[in-house]
């Protein structure tokens, strides 16, 4: 008896659920991307000694990855699970020039807790995602690039005045994400008390958590934090000058020299060619800021 | 079991009970109600956030979360299940040496918290050239840990067992991995039913823990979608929803233990224990071997 | 051992943290759970199902729920902001609390029917039965599933690391941060868990021996 009452109790359950199947993104939606630029895919692509470039040719597909939670750079539409952004962008122009079509492409989000481990682990192939170049990083992986230059930027409460720029932070709670570079730059410079620091898995917990009044600042690069002020335009701004450089990489294995420079002749091409202010145009820029080109950094 | 701790209330007292009770219920249902309205004035039940939950693709994408949940379950239920097997026959061993070995593993990955060790695989082992998945890393865990408490699970459960069992099949002539594996295991496994579905409830429970070492399961899902600006993040309704499924599986699957149970019983193939002590060790055992997460 | 050295503080203040956690939830949780043990053998219905409830909910629950919960879903509640840590300390005690409530009802089981039949016909109230006769002996032979209980919650502190608690569990994100080799590092904290588990053990066998000759 009871076994027939929950089977039954189960399939209306999974009636309810599918009965009302909405498609595609919300009328309201202001962060999905436009269409991608679409690079013309290379064939017969080489890359000598390349034990990433082996495998991707061996497995006929490329596992890129990425963020999904950050709107304008990495993004993933919940309600149609395409990622959009400038990273996303990025990883795609690479892709094509490496061989490899938007068919053949698989998107894995790595949060940035995991990414090195994700990168040496071989779990992606390459790791495009707000990834900061730093001598430490260079120990584990190697970086191609950079491919864009952000700076460490601070989010708060609209009402808020008291917060200007990074040394107007002592005593005030300063949220970041775990294994980010903007949280180690906070904790080495001493810009707050050690005690307030917060620490989460997502920006996106910061931001919940500085709308609740639980910490007063977010940090991290000004690109990411645009995307969110952007999304809430009511509660939330970006304060103060940049105060750091943050060189976006690539991130590759540790030992793959040979991919390494191949994707650095992709990103310097890209640069020259315009594809790269294309790319930015249709993604970062249309929030109406400017951005220089980077210059690409051959180790 | 628990009417021996007070008389049959009489009329003043059945009177008192009352007035507790219906205070009772009353606070509860306060704290109940404070919830819910605070819950609706911030804004939780509005369209807005429970929007997500209408989109074919999302619907899809907690299915699948659900069933990446599961596939850690299974295949991590497995392993421990073997591998608890294996050691607590290792712990009751003849030879010295692999007794000890076997105490040593299991006591140790007692010791460790689970987290721990799906830090040191997934985090630490690239540092030595061994790498694998997130999901590998949560399985490997989930066995290492559970598998470890099943041991001792098994071990009590076996100890428990008359010695007449394990006397017939020696003087049937049967060796001693016969008799472990053919006598003595299949009835500690029988008799220790409740326990080890309580700590099969446990090992699916810390599937969710894979959620911190980026692996893509249900608890994941909630973070994804509860964070995302698209609904205004709707990190309640989320977590409220996630929770009920998590509760409805572990209840699924004490439930399904229950009725397994039940038909076994019914078949009488199993044995009492001598002066029933299956109760009082059930409830030691539950408490004190897997009342961990 | 460098590792050790060199992040000296790092280890120290995780440890530490872990170890407050563990003290005051250890502390909450034990408060608590005999509360709902004795709602659960309480007279009025109510009670005793409201016990069953909070116990079936919470043991079907992931931790990591319950501190996603506490961490963010609390704070809409709008009663009393609570920093981080406490409400790591709530969480941990909210969870636990249940498996001791289960742990101490299954002591007052084995109390012999004669006890409480005894302080029944003395006229002691279901209270004082309970609180004077029963729990005192049903306690003393639950030490070792209480102190396991314990040892298991002092494991599950490590996952406050994943809330914005700076304790053990932590250790690894900042020797990430760092570059350092994390195997390392992790298997200096696992040590470190061994070597409190241990001192757990020892006072499960300590309090054991001196109160099993106590019935």
């Amino acid at each position: 008896m009871r076994v027939r009452t929950l089977a039954i109790g189960m399939l209306v359950g999974g009636l309810a659920l599918t009965a009302c199947g909405k498609e595609g993104a919300p009328a309201d939606d202001v962060t999905g991307g436009g269409p991608s630029t679409t690079a013309a895919v290379e064939t017969d692509v080489k890359v000598e000694g390349s034990a990433t470039f082996d495998r991707m040719t061996q497995n006929g597909k490329v596992v890129i990855g990425v963020k999904e939670d950050q709107p304008g750079l990495g993004y993933k539409d919940p309600t149609t699970g395409e990622y959009s952004g400038f990273d996303i962008e990025i990883a795609r122009l690479v892709a094509a020039k490496l061989g490899f079509g938007e068919d053949k492409i698989e998107y894995k989000t790595v949060q940035s807790a995991g990414r090195e481990a994700a990168i040496t682990n071989g779990t992606v192939d390459y790791y495009v995602g707000t990834y900061t170049i730093n001598d430490k990083r260079k120990t584990q992986i190697s970086f191609a690039g950079p491919y864009f230059v952000a700076g460490q930027g601070l989010l708060v409460r609209k009402d808020d005045d008291t917060i200007t720029g990074k040394d107007t932070l002592k005593g005030k709670k300063v949220c970041s994400v775990t294994g980010s570079t903007p949280i180690q730059r906070v904790r080495d410079e001493a810009l707050t008390e050690p005690g307030n620091i917060v620490e989460f898995q997502g920006y996106s917990q910061c931001v919940d958590k500085l709308l609740t009044k639980e910490v007063d600042a977010v940090t991290t690069d000004d690109a990411i934090l645009k995307g969110f002020a952007s999304q809430d335009p009511d509660n939330l701004k970006v304060v103060g000058d940049t105060f750091s450089e943050e060189p976006y990489g690539i991130g590759l294995p540790l030992d793959d020299k040979a991919l390494r420079d191949k994707v650095n002749d992709i990103l310097e091409t890209a640069i020259e060619d315009g594809t790269w202010q294309e790319i930015y145009d249709s993604t970062l820029g249309k929030s109406g800021s400017k951005a220089d080109k980077p210059t690409i950094d051959r180790y | 079991m628990s009417n021996i701790l007070f008389d049959a209330p009489g009329p003043r007292a059945r009177a008192r009970h009352r007035i507790f009770a219906v205070l009772g219920a009353l606070v509860l249902a306060g704290i109940v109600a404070y919830v819910g309205w605070r819950f609706y004035d911030s804004g939780q039940f509005t369209g807005r956030k429970w929007e997500w939950i209408q989109y074919t693709k999302i619907q899809e994408d907690l299915i699948s979360a659900v069933l990446s949940t599961l596939q850690a379950f299974a295949l991590g239920a497995v392993l421990a299940l073997l591998f608890g097997a294996i050691f607590a026959a290792g712990r009751l061993s003849e030879h010295k040496s692999i007794r000890r070995v076997s105490t040593f593993v299991v006591e140790l990955f007692r010791a460790i918290p689970l987290l721990i060790m799906m830090f040191l695989f997934y985090y630490g082992l690239p540092a030595v050239g061994v790498s694998m998945s997130p999901y590998m890393a949560v399985v490997l865990g989930l066995m290492l840990y559970n598998g470890s408490v099943l041991a001792e699970v098994f071990r009590a459960g076996i100890l428990a067992l008359p010695r007449g069992q394990s006397e017939a099949a020696y003087a049937l002539g049967m060796r001693k991995t016969q008799v472990m594996v053919l006598i003595l295991l299949p009835q500690a496994l029988r008799s220790m039913m409740p326990t080890i579905i309580s700590q099969l409830v446990v090992l699916l429970k810390d599937t969710a823990l894979g959620f911190l070492i980026t692996y893509e399961e249900l608890l994941r899902f909630a973070q994804r979608i509860g964070g995302d600006g698209l609904f205004s993040r709707p990190f309640v309704p989320t977590a409220l929803v996630v929770a009920g499924i998590y509760i409805g599986l572990c209840l699924l699957l004490t439930w399904l233990a229950n009725y397994l149970q039940k038909r076994e019983r019914r078949s009488k193939k199993h044995i009492e224990l001598e002066g029933g002590p299956t109760k009082d060790l059930e409830a030691a055992v539950l408490a004190g071997r897997t009342s961990g997460n | 051992m460098n590792i050790l050295i060199d992040y000296w503080p790092l280890f120290r203040d995780g440890f530490l943290t872990t170890i407050e956690l563990f003290l005051l939830a250890g502390v909450a949780s034990l408060v608590f759970g005999v509360f709902l043990a004795m709602l659960r053998v309480s007279p009025v219905p109510v009670f005793r199902a409201a016990g069953t409830l909070y116990v079936t909910v919470v043991r079907n629950t992931p931790l990591t729920l319950v501190f996603l919960f506490f961490v963010f879903a609390y704070p809409y509640l709008d009663i009393i902001e609570m920093s981080f840590f406490t409400a790591a300390v709530v969480a941990l005690s909210v969870y636990t609390s249940a498996f001791i409530c289960e742990v101490v009802r299954s002591g007052i089981n084995t109390v012999p029917l004669g006890q409480a039949e005894a302080a029944r016909a003395l006229g002691l109230t279901f209270g004082q039965s309970l609180a004077e006769i029963i729990l005192p002996q049903a306690l003393r032979s639950v030490v070792p599933p209480l102190v396991s209980t314990l040892i298991a919650l002092l494991k599950n502190t490590t996952i406050a690391a994943g809330f914005s608690v700076p304790e053990a569990g932590r250790i690894r994100s900042v020797l990430s941060d760092d570059g350092e080799n994390q195997l390392v590092g992790l298997l200096w904290v696992s040590l470190g868990f061994i070597v409190l588990v241990m001192v757990l053990t020892l006072v499960q066998r300590t309090l054991e021996k001196r109160w099993s000759v106590a019935r």
